[in-house]
């Protein structure tokens, strides 16, 4: 699988009123750009154009492929809740994708994601007796599943627990690795722990910022990574 | 089994009431029999009631059982299609404009005396609760489920059916409630208008002939059953609403 870059170019309007950008943004092929920003400032929406999901805003410019290939049917799609469907088992989740295209799942396959993810034992419960770090992995499963080389994740870790969200950020950033990602988020230690690029949007535009020099995805205690989880917070406070 | 001791109170308090009622008034059996009159009448008739209240009850579980697959369909229908919904729509808020139990003459006219007439009846009346409640569940999916469908590029009828449907069967619960106190009104009403068995018949019958005690005999076999229809419907519709949660 190779993992093109995707740009995005324009700005976005709801009823004629502007709600971000112009902005011009490029997403590296197989390498995870985080989008930082604070809540409201259309972030999400970014995100949800690219997927062509709706969104209620007119987007007057281009989303497009570095290889010249439409989006359509190579992007996965991960948000904040899980969408796990509850009257499934975490197996019934994780093989959803194929029975909606009237495909036959890849049960094997199915079987090895779900006990990547350690969720092997969990494999026949449903959605309601697990965990949320549990449920987040799961969705992490059906996503996997998906196959995909581009990958959104709208703040997928962001309801978890500071441990869970730790361990999950480590668990997704080796499992999507050489896809594709763009990290939607709003928690600066985030995007310096995962992001090969990190970009700030903030109501006047998106600035790209300097990520830390260690290679994704680095200890939360490297001093690099703090220094550059202060700049972002610091450029947060600054847009605000 | 708090519950239990509560409706037991309640039940006794409510015959102490009417037999109360009954002595300090002195009314006399032919206007209203007192609980212990209607016990008798209830064990001496019993053949009878059983009799008659097997029709009503078959009437009434052929007229659920048709009326939620027929509601059921309809909203299924409805939301797979939006140029169905705009064309049903005034369709069918002019057919609710009409009072089913004005239709009862009608439709013992076109199905006779026998049992068709009053399942249609209960059709008829438990059809719009199934139908709309499903339809709104049907149509008020949770963006999420459907933003992840796109993503995974599934086949509109696949959507419908493995998502769509049912996330909605916690309203078609709600549905199936409402249609569980409907469906024996429909019944019965459908009987008064005219029929040759039935608890419906029965109490016309007996009203007929100043039998009150054996009226309201009948009536409260009605009630019970209706309560029990409705205790058994109230446990499907939780079945199916925690499945969906």
């Amino acid at each position: 699988m190779t993992a093109p870059a995707v740009r995005v170019a324009g700005r976005g309007e709801v009823d004629g009123a502007p709600l971000f950008g112009p902005l011009d943004i490029v997403l590296p092929g197989g390498q995870w750009t985080c989008l930082l920003g604070p809540s409201g400032v259309g972030k999400s929406t970014v995100l949800r154009l690219i997927a062509d999901l709706p969104t209620g805003v007119s987007f007057l410019g281009t989303i497009s492929a570095e290889d010249g290939m439409p989006l359509k049917g190579r992007v996965g799609y991960m948000a904040q809740s899980d969408l796990l469907l509850p009257w499934l088992d975490v197996t019934g989740n994780v093989e959803l994708g194929a029975r909606l295209r009237h495909e036959r799942p890849d049960a094997a396959r199915a079987a090895a994601l779900v006990e990547r993810v350690g969720l092997g034992p969990r494999a026949r419960r449903r959605p309601r007796t697990l965990s949320g770090g549990e449920r987040q992995r799961a969705a992490l499963a059906r996503t996997l599943m998906e196959d995909r080389p581009i990958v959104l994740l709208d703040e997928p870790f962001s309801a978890l627990d500071a441990g869970n969200r730790a361990a999950m950020q480590e668990t997704a950033a080796e499992l999507l690795a050489g896809r594709t990602v763009l990290l939607v988020t709003h928690d600066p230690a985030e995007a310096a722990r995962l992001g090969h690029h990190i970009l700030v949007m903030t109501a006047s535009g998106v600035i790209p910022a300097e990520p830390p020099a260690l290679p994704p995805i680095r200890p939360f205690d490297d001093p690099g990574t703090l220094a550059c989880q202060a700049r972002l917070l610091t450029l947060l406070r600054r847009a605000a | 089994m708090k519950r239990l001791l509560w409706a037991a109170a309640a039940t006794v308090l409510v015959l102490g009431l009417w037999q109360a009622l009954v002595s300090l008034a002195g009314l006399p059996p032919f206007i209203l029999p007192g609980p212990g009159r209607v016990a008798t009448a209830l064990w001496k008739n019993r053949v009878l009631i059983a009799d008659n209240a097997g029709v009503t009850i078959l009437e009434v579980l052929l007229g659920l059982v048709l009326g939620t697959l027929v509601g059921a369909a309809t909203a299924i229908g409805l939301a797979a299609s939006a140029s169905a919904r705009a064309l049903m729509r005034p369709i069918l808020v002019f057919s609710q404009a009409i009072p089913v139990f004005a239709l009862a003459p009608i439709l013992t006219l076109w199905l006779g005396y026998g049992i068709g007439s009053k399942v249609v009846m209960a059709v008829l009346i438990i059809f719009f609760p199934v139908a709309s409640s499903f339809l709104d569940g049907l149509l008020t999916t949770p963006q999420g489920y459907l933003d992840l469908a796109r993503c995974m590029g599934a086949r509109p009828g696949a959507t419908l059916w493995r998502i769509r449907v049912p996330a909605a069967l916690p309203s078609l619960a709600s549905g199936l409630r409402l249609a569980a106190v409907y469906a024996p009104i429909g019944a019965v009403i459908g009987e008064w208008v005219g029929a040759s068995r039935g608890l419906g018949y029965l109490m016309l019958l007996a009203n007929g002939r100043a039998k009150i005690d054996l009226m309201f005999a009948s009536l409260i076999v009605l009630a019970a059953f209706t309560i029990i229809l409705h205790a058994l419907i109230d446990f499907l519709a939780t079945r199916l609403q925690s499945d969906a949660n």
